[in-house]
C-alpha cells in the first residue's frame, strides 16, 4: 500500500508529498459555511412517501367507517401478489383508485446473508452471496471476488478477467429476459413471459455446460473462476448469439410496436434525472432518465475499456424507457460478447498463486503436501491482509457494491453488499404518487427488483 | 499488511494505539487514504451534516451506499485518520461525483453509550433506506430520519443482528403470539 511509505510526520516541508495530501489537492479543505439546503427540494412528490408502522396501519385500518368524512382508503398490497416479484408488500392509501401515498414494506426474505458471510471464508464467501441476486448470480459472486482480491492485493489472469466478462454479460442478457418475460406478464402480455423464459432457458442452459448450475453457480471465485470453459463453449456462445437477435425482433414485433404496449407505458411512473440522483437510483432506472452512467464505461473494471458498446439512455424517464433500455441493453450485451469472441486469450483461468488457489486435482494423487495444502484451503482458508474496500460493478439492476471489512483473519470481519434493487426501491412511492394502481404495477415491473437482493 | 499496528501475538484483545496515518484536511476534516486507494473522511458526529454539506455542494450528489460496522471484537481495525478515537461502531457512507467520476467515502466513529449519528435524509434523500437498515442491524440510531424504524426484521424484533454480541443460531420465539 503506497501511503505506507510516506513517514509519519508528513508535516515536514521536505519529505515526499504525502499521497493523501495529493488526494486531497482537488477538494476544498473547509467545511462549507452555510448548510446546502438539501436535496429534498427536487423531490416534489416527497408527501406520496407514507411513513406509518404496520400497528399503526392496522389500527387505522380497524376504525369503523365513517361514512362521508372517509375520504381515502388503506388498503394493503402483497406480500404474495402475482405481481410484486416475490415478497414484495406494499401498504396503500388509496382515494378511489388512485394512489395517493405508499410504502413498500420488505424483509420478508431477509435471511441474514451478512451475517452468514462473516461466518463463512473468503472461499466460501461466494457459494452465500450468489443466492442475493439470484437472477443475477454472477454479479453478486464478481463483486465479492473482486473486494476479496483487492484486499489481497493480486490481479487474476487475463483469461479469467475475459472468461468473467463473458460470463457477465450472458447473465445480463439473462436477466433483462427475465425481466422481459415478467414485465410482459405483470402487464397482461401473458404469452410474453412464455417467451422470455424461453429465450432464458437458453441462457441458463449455457450456464450449466460452464459451471455445472443454472443458478448460484459459485463460479466466479476470489482468484479467478472455478473452472476453465468446456470444449465447445464457442459453439453454444455462437447458438446463442444466432438464436437471440430474431428473437428480440419478435418482441419489437409483440410490444414494442404495439400501441397498446405502448399506451400502457408510455408516461407511466416518470421520474427525472434530479429526482432518481437524489434517490440514489442506479442502472436502467437512473439512465432512462437521461443520465449517462454505466459503471462498465464510466469506472471500467474487468477490461471493459478493451470492448466496445454503447450506454443505452432514455429521455423521458418513463416506464417505456426502462423497457427499452433493458431490451437494447440485451443487443449491446451481444456485441460484447462478440468481441469477447475474438479477444478471448489463452492462459490461466485462475491465479497462480498457491495461497489462493488450491493444487491442481491431479497433484493431489502424488503429493502429501498437495493434499495437505489442499485441505488447509478448504478448511482453514486463506488469511486475507486487513483494510477496508469498496468495490462496485454495473449490475443488470445497477450499482451492485460490496463494502468489505477484512481483521487478517480468513474469514471477512464485515461484508456488506449495495444491493442495487434495495435503493431502487424507494422511488415507488414517488413514481406510483397520484397514478392509479393498475400503473403502480408498472412502476414495480419497471423497477424490476429482486426480492432476494433486497433482503439479503 | 505492512501498516498493520499490531503483530500476529496480539490476539488478547488489546487495543493498541494505531501507527500514525498520513492525513491531509478536506471539508474541515482529516482525510486518508483507504486500502483500495479511495478517499476516506473521518469526520467527527458534531461536523458529519456540516461536511456531508459541503460534499454535496462540491458536486457529491448522489449517496452510494451507507453502511455499519460493529469493532467490537476487532482490534486491528483498519487504520483511522490521526487523532480520531476509535469507537465501537462506524457508519461508512459512500458518495459519487458523476461529473468528476469521483468517489468518496467517510467513517464516523460512534460510541456504543450513545449512537446516534445525525442523519443524511435531508441533505441525500436516498439514504432512508440504507439508514433504516443500519439502525435495524446494528442499533445506531439516525437523529432527524424522518421514519426511523426497521426495514428488514420484524417491528417488534430485539436485538440488532449485525452486532457482534448478537449471537447466531437458533432462537426460540421468533414472532409475538398473533391475536
Amino acid at each position: 500500500m503506497a501511503i505506507t511509505d510516506a513517514p509519519p510526520s508528513s508535516d515536514t516541508g521536505d519529505t515526499p508529498v504525502d499521497p493523501a495530501v495529493l488526494a486531497a489537492a482537488s477538494l476544498p479543505s473547509d467545511a462549507a459555511t452555510e448548510i446546502h439546503e438539501g436535496q429534498l427540494g427536487l423531490l416534489p412528490r416527497l408527501g406520496s412517501v407514507m411513513r406509518m408502522s404496520e400497528v399503526q396501519m392496522a389500527e387505522a385500518s380497524d376504525q369503523p367507517l365513517d361514512g362521508e368524512n372517509d375520504q381515502t382508503m388503506l388498503m394493503n398490497m402483497g406480500p404474495s401478489h402475482p405481481s410484486t416479484h416475490g415478497v414484495l408488500r406494499l401498504m396503500l392509501e388509496l382515494d378511489g383508485e388512485t394512489v395517493i401515498r405508499s410504502k413498500p414494506v420488505v424483509g420478508y426474505l431477509h435471511t441474514g446473508m451478512e451475517k452468514t458471510a462473516e461466518n463463512l471464508t473468503y472461499l466460501q464467501g461466494p457459494t452465500n452471496v450468489t443466492r442475493m441476486d439470484y437472477a443475477a448470480p454472477l454479479f453478486n459472486e464478481l463483486v465479492f471476488s473482486l473486494a476479496t482480491e483487492k484486499l489481497l492485493d493480486i490481479e487474476v489472469p487475463e483469461r479469467a478477467t475475459w472468461i468473467r466478462m463473458l460470463m457477465s454479460e450472458m447473465n445480463r442478457i439473462s436477466s433483462h429476459l427475465l425481466f422481459m418475460a415478467t414485465n410482459g406478464m405483470d402487464l397482461g402480455a401473458v404469452s410474453m413471459m412464455i417467451y422470455g423464459w424461453r429465450e432464458r432457458e437458453q441462457v441458463l442452459r449455457f450456464f450449466e455446460e460452464v459451471t455445472g448450475l443454472r443458478m448460484n453457480h459459485n463460479y466466479i471465485r476470489p482468484g479467478g473462476v472455478a473452472a476453465d470453459l468446456p470444449d465447445g463453449w464457442r459453439d453454444s456462445v455462437m447458438h446463442l448469439l444466432d438464436m437471440l437477435p430474431p428473437r428480440l425482433e419478435e418482441y419489437d414485433i409483440l410490444m414494442t410496436g404495439q400501441p397498446i404496449w405502448r399506451e400502457r407505458l408510455q408516461g407511466v411512473s416518470q421520474m427525472n434525472a434530479d429526482e432518481a440522483i437524489a434517490l440514489s437510483c442506479t442502472g436502467p432506472v437512473l439512465r432512462s432518465a437521461g443520465v449517462p452512467w454505466d459503471l462498465r464505461r464510466d469506472e471500467p473494471y474487468l477490461a471493459y475499456d478493451e470492448v466496445e458498446f454503447d450506454v443505452v439512455v432514455g429521455t423521458y424517464g418513463d416506464a417505456f424507457d426502462r423497457y427499452a433500455i433493458r431490451l437494447n441493453e440485451i443487443r449491446e450485451s451481444m456485441r460484447i460478447i462478440h468481441q469477447i469472441l475474438d479477444k478471448m486469450p489463452k492462459g490461466d483461468y485462475r491465479v497462480g498463486d498457491a495461497k489462493v488457489t488450491p493444487p491442481p486435482r491431479a497433484r493431489i494423487d502424488e503429493s502429501m503436501e498437495a493434499l495437505i495444502h489442499h485441505f488447509k484451503i478448504f478448511t482453514e482458508g486463506f488469511k486475507v491482509p486487513e483494510g477496508e474496500v469498496y468495490v462496485a460493478v454495473e449490475s443488470p439492476r445497477g450499482e451492485l457494491g460490496c463494502y468489505m471489512v477484512s481483521d487478517g483473519g480468513p474469514k471477512p470481519y464485515r461484508m456488506h453488499i449495495r444491493g442495487p434493487s434495495f435503493i431502487n426501491l424507494q422511488t415507488l412511492p414517488h413514481m406510483m404518487a397520484d397514478g392509479l394502481i393498475a400503473d403502480g404495477v408498472v412502476s414495480i415491473s419497471s423497477v424490476d427488483p429482486i426480492m432476494g437482493e433486497v433482503d439479503r | 499488511m505492512a501498516d498493520s499496528p499490531e503483530n500476529e501475538g496480539a490476539e488478547e484483545g488489546a487495543v493498541e494505539e494505531p501507527a500514525a496515518v498520513p492525513t491531509a484536511i478536506a471539508y474541515g476534516c482529516p482525510l486518508t487514504l483507504s486500502t483500495d486507494d479511495q478517499r476516506v473522511l473521518h469526520p467527527s458526529r458534531e461536523q458529519w451534516l456540516l461536511v456531508a454539506s459541503a460534499i454535496l455542494a462540491d458536486g457529491f450528489r448522489m449517496c452510494i451506499d451507507v453502511t455499519a460496522v460493529d469493532y467490537l471484537t476487532n482490534p486491528r481495525r483498519p487504520a483511522l485518520a490521526d487523532g480520531v478515537a476509535p469507537e465501537r461502531f462506524e457508519v461508512v457512507a459512500s458518495f459519487m461525483n458523476h461529473a468528476r467520476r469521483e468517489r468518496i467515502r467517510a467513517r464516523i466513529q460512534v460510541p456504543e453509550g450513545d449512537p446516534t449519528v445525525p442523519s443524511l435524509t435531508t441533505l441525500y434523500p436516498g439514504a432512508d433506506y440504507l439508514e433504516r437498515e443500519v439502525y435495524d442491524m446494528f442499533g445506531v440510531v439516525f437523529e432527524g430520519h424522518p421514519d426511523p424504524s426497521r426495514i428488514l426484521m420484524p417491528e417488534n424484533w430485539e436485538g440488532h443482528p449485525l452486532r457482534k454480541d448478537y449471537a447466531t443460531g437458533a432462537i426460540p420465539v421468533q414472532f409475538k403470539e398473533t391475536n
